[in-house]
């Protein structure tokens, strides 16, 4: 990330992509021996591969991202659930945490409920499949959810974490970040606003630099001090 | 049509300098000015203003496509209407879809799918709105040019920006981007869509390189159809209206 | 229209969050959001606003030209107001005829105008019986963020005020369209027990009752609408005119302006 920090380029489709030896990745195509964007987005180096990280776009389920769902209609033996993406994802009732009786799913979740998710597979007609059966992952009560694009998802969630460890030490509130861009915030009311205020903060201003530096402030003036 | 034949010999589109009634020169542009992500709920959006056209593009998807039947499991569908308001041009337009607006969200459609990658979305549909609320001529090239850059600003990947020109005859001369006068009182008219160095259709293999819509791409666009005129291969014609 | 699954925690927080007097954008239960108004916005329109109240974002643009009046009231111009809806607004907006929400807010967008007179149809007529000004209001959602009704409101009477009746269609100049009245539209959402103004999107989609109410320089009401499946006490309706008519005052500034 440091080294290609130096070379931050804003490519558009079809813009050609220097490649200095590396393979083509993410956000390319090649065509007639050379390589171009096909996406809007920065141009970055990473493993030998040459990417064009996107500024925007909808956010497309990949194997062990964790997801922030929500039911959208259920079945005698399974829920389907929207993770933000243009594949609803089915959850089966042996993905969940519980012993589900056929057709005794909305005992448990019904329509218009919020879960955390992780996704197990997505095969090649973009068909994906989720789990509840891990640490962590379950039904929601209470708390707020916010939608960000999920291309600032990274920013939210920092450098090893550090920006959401941030945000959740200021705010004394419980969040998850889900890679399609959906975060759960749970809290005091008033905290939970302030917490909500900076993801969106994240969110509006995710290219600026210096990003981490006021959304600090903003926490430090809405909580009347710096943490240590 | 047949009132204004008289008007048609007295009108002088060209000046013995070759400039048109607007002061440009053939192969020049109305001042453009692009806007992105206009709008909030879209996933994409951009605002052009061409000359006296004013359009907006929203881009929605890539998102389920509905109804179900119409999902191809293969690729993506890019579906994209273009619509007038109805205070976009001197007499009202009637709300709602008519053959011309039908017929150029169509071509529009065929010219976008060419270029997005849609095999990386089977089963969903990218939706492309294009309003036009205000019209000068070129309405449709304004509406295309406005889409693909809601496409990027979407995150679509695609393999170019696809720009759009109308050209024309006046005076017996090929112009670019005809204006309102021109495109009334002018000998014909066509669009093309262009994306990298080439026409859509016309069947040479893609060679590469950036285009602006302001200088490159019509220049070019412009010997295209000097091209076409001397009897040369037709460029991609989205629609060609003689009179 | 195609519905959208409203998440319930989504519902529990904004429903918590108004009762405790609070709202997400941070906003107070009787507070609009930001109105900015573009008069004359569109040059192909005799008249034209582009409104954004908040994120909501509304086109409207009249056209006036000269036909004939109603066999009914040949002493009167015509006046009429369309919607559309277009899927560029929104996500839940579908091509096609007008929805009935369309012609819903069309039509309650117009009674405020129709009762409040503000366009003097008299005045319209140019050869009583045979030949009148007819003035076309075309509303053309941008950007839905919720409170549409307001913001269409807003557009169309700025757009009226601003109109011309164009001389190359009588052989005259110009003349202003005439406008005498300016009638404000207050909307307000019930959520459970409570109400909010200017409901954005969020706590539009889960409002249990609406009510629109259009206010006249005098404070006085003009029209009425109650949407949606809830109801509104009589206190609750006075309590909704009371407000509008202090909310309107400001607005109406914005407006003339």
């Amino acid at each position: 990330m440091d080294s290609s920090a130096a070379r931050r380029e804003l490519v558009i489709p079809g813009d050609v992509i220097e490649t200095h030896g590396l393979k083509p990745g993410e956000g390319t195509y090649v065509e007639g021996g050379k390589v171009f964007a096909s996406l809007l987005g920065i141009r970055s180096e990473h493993g030998g591969y040459v990417d064009v990280i996107p500024l925007t776009g909808r956010y497309i389920p990949r194997a062990d991202d964790d997801v922030v769902g929500q039911v959208v209609d259920l079945g005698p033996s399974h829920w389907l659930v929207d993770i933000n993406s243009p594949y609803p994802a089915p959850l089966h009732a042996t993905e969940s945490p519980w012993r589900v009786e056929f057709g005794e799913t909305s005992h448990f979740m019904d329509v218009g409920d919020s879960l955390l998710a992780r996704v197990i597979s997505v095969d090649e007609t973009k068909r994906v499949q989720i789990t509840m059966r891990d640490q962590g992952l379950r039904r929601l009560t209470g708390g707020q959810i916010v939608e960000i694009s999920y291309s600032k998802v990274p920013r939210v969630i920092g450098k090893s974490g550090s920006m959401i460890s941030m945000i959740k030490s200021y705010t004394k509130t419980q969040a998850f970040v889900g890679q399609n861009g959906r975060i759960w915030v749970d809290g005091d009311p008033k905290d939970v606003i302030h917490a909500v205020r900076a993801v969106h903060m994240i969110d509006e201003n995710a290219q600026a630099a210096g990003l981490t530096d006021a959304v600090e402030d903003y926490l430090a003036g809405a909580y009347g001090r710096k943490e240590g | 049509m047949v009132d204004v034949e008289p008007v048609e010999k007295e009108i002088q589109l060209l000046d013995a300098n070759e400039r048109r009634l607007d002061g440009r020169a053939l192969d020049e542009l109305r001042p453009i000015k692009i806007e992105a992500g206009v709008l909030r709920r879209a996933d994409g959006s951009a605002h052009v203003e061409w000359g006296g056209n004013r359009v907006l593009a929203a881009v929605y998807g890539p998102r389920e496509a509905h109804p179900r039947h119409l999902q191809d499991p293969a690729r993506a569908l890019v579906q994209c209407r273009y619509n007038m308001a109805p205070f976009s041009v001197s007499d009202r337009k009637r709300p709602g879809p008519d053959r011309r607006s039908v017929e150029i969200s169509k071509v529009t459609s065929e010219a976008f799918s060419a270029v997005v990658f849609t095999e990386q979305f089977p089963r969903t549909s990218v939706d492309v709105f294009i309003e036009v609320l205000q019209a000068d001529a070129g309405t449709r090239c304004a509406g295309i040019t406005a889409a693909a850059v809601a496409l990027a600003d979407a995150g679509i990947p695609m393999r170019d920006l696809v720009t759009a020109c109308a050209s024309g005859k006046i005076a017996g001369k090929v112009a670019l981007d005809l204006n309102k006068e021109e495109d009334n009182f002018g000998d014909a008219d066509d669009r093309a869509a262009d994306w990298g160095d080439r026409p859509l259709a016309d069947g040479r293999p893609p060679h590469r390189r950036r285009v602006r819509p302001s200088d490159e791409a019509l220049d070019r666009r412009h010997q295209a159809d000097l091209r076409d005129a001397e009897g040369g291969a037709p460029p991609a014609v989205l629609h060609r209206g003689v009179r | 229209m195609s519905a959208e699954v409203i998440s319930e925690l989504m519902r529990e927080h904004i429903v918590k969050l108004v009762a405790s007097g609070k709202r997400a954008d941070g906003r107070v239960p009787e507070e609009i959001r930001p109105l900015k108004i573009r008069k004359n916005y569109i040059g192909t329109a005799e008249g034209s606003a582009r409104v954004n109240l908040g994120n909501t974002d509304v086109l409207v643009g009249v056209k006036i030209s000269t036909g004939e009046p109603y066999p009914d009231t040949p002493r009167s111009g015509v006046l009429t107001t369309s919607c559309e809806l277009v899927p560029l607004a929104s996500p839940t907006f579908e091509s096609g005829p007008p929805s009935p929400t369309a012609i819903e807010l069309a039509r309650v967008v117009d009674r405020g105008i129709r009762e409040t007179k503000t366009v003097d149809m008299e005045k319209l007529v140019i050869t009583p019986g045979e030949k009148v000004w007819v003035v076309f209001i075309d509303i053309h959602a941008l950007d839905y963020d919720g409170n549409l009704f307001d913001a269409a409101s807003y557009g169309t009477l700025a757009a009226l005020s601003c109109a011309k009746m164009p001389g190359r269609m009588t052989g005259g100049a110009d003349k202003p369209l005439p406008v005498d009245h300016w009638p404000v539209s207050i909307t307000a959402a019930k959520i459970r027990n409570t109400i909010v103004f200017d409901a954005a999107l969020d706590e539009e989609r889960i409002a249990d009752a609406r009510l629109t109410v259009a206010i006249d320089e005098n404070g006085d009401v003009r029209a009425m609408q109650k949407g949606l499946s809830g109801s509104f006490s009589y206190d609750e309706v006075r309590y909704v005119i009371s407000t509008a008519r202090r909310l309107g005052n400001e607005l109406r500034r914005t407006i003339q302006a």
